[in-house]
């Protein structure tokens, strides 16, 4: 059974931007699925499981983005990713002005 | 962003002798002071704030490169340098692959921005494999210079 490619829009929320750790997990999220994975920022599409490519978009808080996905597992790996940025990438540590706290 | 906006020409190391993590830190740190770009009295802190952002996950992002970077409120415009080692240095990089090609970075606090386009301008040269492989061979900190010029002019990438 084959599912349909998907493209769905997302914004970059967190404040720090596409840079390098959200790029990371961006990737590390990606890679955990077989479907391929592009992220396009107007017209410019590369492959969202390349860091380096991901970080050829300079993506700054308020960028829309555009999240294309095909491959069998492709409504998992896309609920996923689109997760990753409602979360603002879980907060982006590194973008807390405040060093934390925790244990 | 080019990269004449945000290099250090005279904190280029053609040859890093560092071997290992915080060494490279502190050599391209140490090349940034003795170029007059940080406070004597940051180094130590900024060394500390780099290696911390290097506990979240390494900058080495592959193919032999890495960003090691942080934020720096004694630091009012992004600077940065670049380090060549021709034996590589073992960064915990993201393909395990070992570092040759380091690109430092330190932004004021409140400019994400300009950060991140230096990150973009970074890894859309390094894509190219020609200039990734001219960069791993240059032998001063002149070659890298002029390489980097190059690049500004896109003579190996379009923009």
């Amino acid at each position: 059974m084959t599912s349909p490619p998907l493209q769905r829009s997302v914004v970059v929320r967190n404040p720090e931007g596409l840079h390098a750790r959200p790029a990371d997990r961006l990737v590390r999220t990606a890679g955990a699925y077989t479907s391929d994975i592009a992220v396009v920022r107007d017209g410019q599409r590369v492959d969202g499981k390349s860091i380096l490519s991901l970080l050829t978009l300079g993506a700054t808080q308020g960028t829309e983005l555009s999240i294309e996905v095909d491959g069998e597992d492709a409504p998992e790996a896309m609920a996923a990713l689109v997760e990753l940025f409602e979360s603002g990438f879980d907060g982006d540590a590194e973008a807390a002005s405040t060093p934390n706290p925790g244990p | 962003m080019k990269f004449s906006d945000f290099i250090t020409s005279d904190a280029i190391r053609a040859e890093v002798t560092a071997t290992d993590k915080p060494g490279v830190i502190e050599e391209l740190v140490d090349a940034l002071q003795a170029a007059g770009r940080i406070d004597a009295d940051q180094r130590d802190d900024i060394v500390a704030s780099i290696l911390k952002r290097e506990e979240l996950g390494s900058t080495g992002i592959g193919r032999g490169v890495a960003v090691p970077h942080t934020k720096h409120p004694s630091i009012d415009q992004l600077v940065g340098t670049v380090g060549v080692s021709a034996d590589g240095v073992d960064f915990d990089s993201l393909d395990g692959e070992r570092v040759q090609l380091f690109f430092l970075l330190i932004s004021p606090p409140e400019r994400p921005g300009d950060h991140l386009r230096a990150l973009e301008n970074i890894s859309r040269q390094l894509r190219d494999e020609t200039f990734c492989r001219f960069l791993k061979q240059s032998k001063t900190s002149d070659d890298i210079f002029q390489l980097l010029q190059e690049a500004d002019d896109d003579q190996f990438v379009s923009s």
